[in-house]
């Protein structure tokens, strides 16, 4: 159903895909395309399946499952690697629990690596859901956390 | 014309040539490895670079156009260097195992390592071995030898417009594979294998089933029946090292007998039967208000594309099997009674130009008894010429035979199936006399020949004009069908084929099938029409002693038992197997 909506404010053609899969993903619940919304999409769009899971696994923005409330992606670009005397992933791994591409039990946080985030000039870096975080510290990462804690 | 120079050697080209092109002209080599004639591959793998004075960096010379006054260097050390690095970078993401490779040989990639004079792996390799994708009965996709040349989803997009096969992921992660990283499946595939065909490497190749023919070859129970499809006869010859277009009929038959085959039949000899079938067909729905345009069914792609897209116009096909399924029918029924061999120990090979006509062979419709299949192994042309190979026959210096008795005698109407129009050409050269009851004046229906994708023609039949079409590839299949759905098609009939040029182009037939390879087997095969002496279905003997003997008349009850089929919406399945593939 909305899907249905979405789609309908779209023309029916190619150039439609990425703002129609971004437009989806933020207005979903558990922010995630399925297969069956692919396959509609696909066929709203009159292109093959292949196509749209083609464009969705060159994003990291996109998800194709379920995934936590909060996204957590360290940038993993160089820069962000060399910048820091202590290793981003692992911290978050240590506070969260869990390993890069996993997401905690209680469903509220996913942790994962992206492409380079153009933040270089501030590295470290990482993102959860669109805020972005700079000048990463292991302090800083443990009040970061502690804040999405508080308003989960 | 643009004036410039290429290795200090002066040179005009048209406007819009590219580098490539205008060194191919003069006769300057410039290796390449994703490009492709026919296709619209541009700088994937930058094999090709060259150097352009004044500029900084190189350039991709499939895809850089020449300019007035352009000075290019197509071997400096630097660009030879170049070169021989990307391709070494490629090596190390590709299962270099190449003794244990179908396409050992025949590799582009093998080839161009040569002609760069790679002889060390100078990176070590970063290939993680992936499974391979064997589940469906045509192809298979092994991704560990995927170079990402694009040439597949090229052809599935753009000719086939399936668009099966997709770029996944990025980076070194890049992969190609169909949508989630899942198998190839009967769910959207049409198995035709275009892919195969053009694929530089051994990612995708014919589910091979040489391994089933030798066992009952020397299976002394087992009686094996070969047949062999009317475009085989102008390609095998390039598979063994002959020219293109080189007409080799009398060889496959002698070469099949050395290989052990103990009855050696002509699949043109149920084109031949197929043409009564469907004429007959065509004029009932015409006389008895059928649904009309009415759709040619010989090519297994194509039905597999209606059945999955265009599910509407299913009642539009003939139901007509393929002449390959109707040869299987009746060699297991008619001839099996016949010669008095009980049918389970007859083992049924056809020789296809053809990957989707291993997955007709196993279609449940395809076994007349219910349990068996008709057909039991097809072999594509390469498959064949492999089994040549094995066997030690030197092919080129066999002398000519004939095919066996019944169901080696043909007319110059089967022959023509091979070729895009050829079966609307057979049809009307029967219909037209069936109908009009008066002798055609001139056999030869020029209108639907060549490689046209889209032809048309008005024949006159019973004093009305029909008008009628043919297309091959998909994409051109796909405008026919909307036409239909839409029920604004002008035709009566039309023959549809999946592969470019009809089956002179399948999936199965040798590598490097490309426009020019094509036209060359297409104007064999009408020469192998032009020699029959008998040149209309309806004046096959051996089909009129059919008729006599066993099927009575066409359309009739035994006809329906052997010889037609029935189609179903292919349905899209929840997924048989995990997403083994998938790794975003």
């Amino acid at each position: 159903m909305l899907l249905d909506k979405i789609l309908e404010k779209y023309p029916q053609q190619e150039d439609s895909l990425l703002e129609i899969l971004l437009a989806f993903q933020d207005a979903k619940i558990n922010h995630f395309i399925s297969e069956d919304e692919v396959r509609q999409i696909a066929s709203y769009l009159h292109i093959s399946e292949a196509k749209v899971c083609s464009v969705l696994s060159f994003y990291t923005f996109f998800r194709t499952e379920n995934k936590g409330k909060h996204v957590i992606q360290v940038c993993g670009g160089v820069p962000c690697h060399v910048e820091s005397d202590f290793n981003v992933a692992k911290t978050l791994e240590k506070e969260l629990g869990i390993k890069v591409n996993e997401t905690t039990e209680n469903q509220q946080f996913t942790l994962e690596y992206t492409s380079c985030i153009g933040l270089c000039d501030e590295a470290p870096a990482m993102r959860i859901d669109d805020k972005v975080y700079t000048k990463l510290t292991p302090n800083k990462i443990k009040a970061i956390l502690a804040e999405y804690r508080v308003y989960m | 014309m643009i004036n410039l120079k290429i290795n200090n050697i002066p040179v005009s080209v048209k406007e819009g040539t590219t580098i490539l092109n205008a060194a191919k002209q003069n006769n300057i080599k410039i290796p390449t490895l994703c490009n492709y004639p026919d296709l619209h591959i541009n700088s994937e793998c930058r094999v090709c670079v060259v150097e352009i004075e004044g500029r900084k960096g190189l350039v991709t010379s499939c895809s850089t156009q020449v300019r007035e006054g352009m000075k290019i260097i197509t071997n400096s050390p630097r660009v030879i260097n170049a070169r021989k690095t990307i391709t070494e970078l490629i090596l190390t993401n590709h299962d270099s195992n190449c003794n244990a490779c179908a396409k050992n040989m025949n590799c582009e990639l093998q080839n161009l390592s040569n002609i760069l004079g790679i002889d060390q792996a100078r990176f070590p390799s970063v290939l993680k071995m992936e499974p391979i994708d064997d589940h469906n009965p045509a192809l298979v996709r092994n991704p560990n030898r995927c170079i990402k040349c694009g040439r597949c989803i090229d052809v599935c997009k753009n000719i086939q417009t399936t668009n099966i096969l997709e770029i996944m992921g990025r980076g070194q992660s890049m992969k190609i594979t169909p949508a989630y990283g899942k198998y190839l499946s009967d769910e959207s595939c049409t198995f035709c294998g275009q892919c195969a065909s053009v694929c530089p490497v051994g990612a995708i190749l014919e589910k091979d089933e040489t391994d089933k023919v030798w066992d009952a070859l020397h299976d002394e129970r087992k009686r094996t029946i070969v047949q062999v499809a009317p475009a085989v006869r102008v390609s095998l010859g390039e598979e063994l090292g002959l020219k293109a277009g080189s007409i080799v009929t009398g060889k496959i038959a002698t070469a099949l007998r050395l290989l052990g085959f103990d009855d050696v039949f002509d699949t043109d000899f149920t084109a031949d039967l197929t043409i009564i079938e469907e004429g007959n067909e065509l004029i009932k729905r015409v006389t008895e208000g059928g649904t009309l345009p009415m759709l040619t069914s010989c090519c297994p792609g194509w039905i597999s594309f209606a059945e999955t897209y265009y599910p509407e116009i299913l009642p539009n096909l003939s139901t007509c099997k393929s002449p390959q399924q109707m040869f299987g029918a009746l060699a297991k029924g008619y001839y099996a009674e016949k010669i008095g061999w009980d049918p389970e120990n007859l083992f049924v090979v056809s020789i296809m130009p053809c990957t989707a006509k291993k997955y007709e062979a196993q279609r449940p419709e395809m076994r007349h008894d219910g349990k068996h299949p008709d057909v039991d192994v097809a072999l594509t042309v390469r498959e064949l010429g492999k089994l040549i190979r094995q066997m030690g026959i030197d092919f080129e210096s066999l002398p000519d035979s004939e095919f066996d008795n019944p169901f080696g005698i043909t007319t110059g109407a089967a022959a023509i199936f091979g070729t895009t129009g050829g079966v609307m050409e057979a049809a009307l050269r029967t219909v037209y006399e069936v109908v009009n009851k008066k002798p055609l004046e001139k056999l030869d229906f020029t209108d639907v020949r060549g490689l046209k994708g889209f032809k048309e023609t008005t024949v006159n039949l019973g004093g009305a004009d029909v008008k009628v079409a043919v297309v091959h590839t998909l994409a051109n299949a796909r405008v026919i069908a909307e036409q239909i759905k839409a029920g604004t098609s002008p035709y009566a009939f039309i023959e549809v084929m999946t592969c470019p040029g009809g089956c002179i182009g399948g999936g199965g037939q040798p590598y490097g099938t490309t426009t020019e390879v094509r036209q060359k087997r297409l104007e064999a095969i009408y020469k192998v029409d032009g020699k029959m002496v008998i040149r209309k279905s309806h004046e096959n003997p051996a089909i009129t002693k059919l008729y006599e003997e066993y099927l009575i008349e066409p359309l009739g009850h035994l006809s329906h038992e052997y010889l037609h089929t029935h189609y179903h919406q292919r349905k899209k399945q929840k997924p048989k197997h995990k997403n083994v593939m998938a790794t975003y």
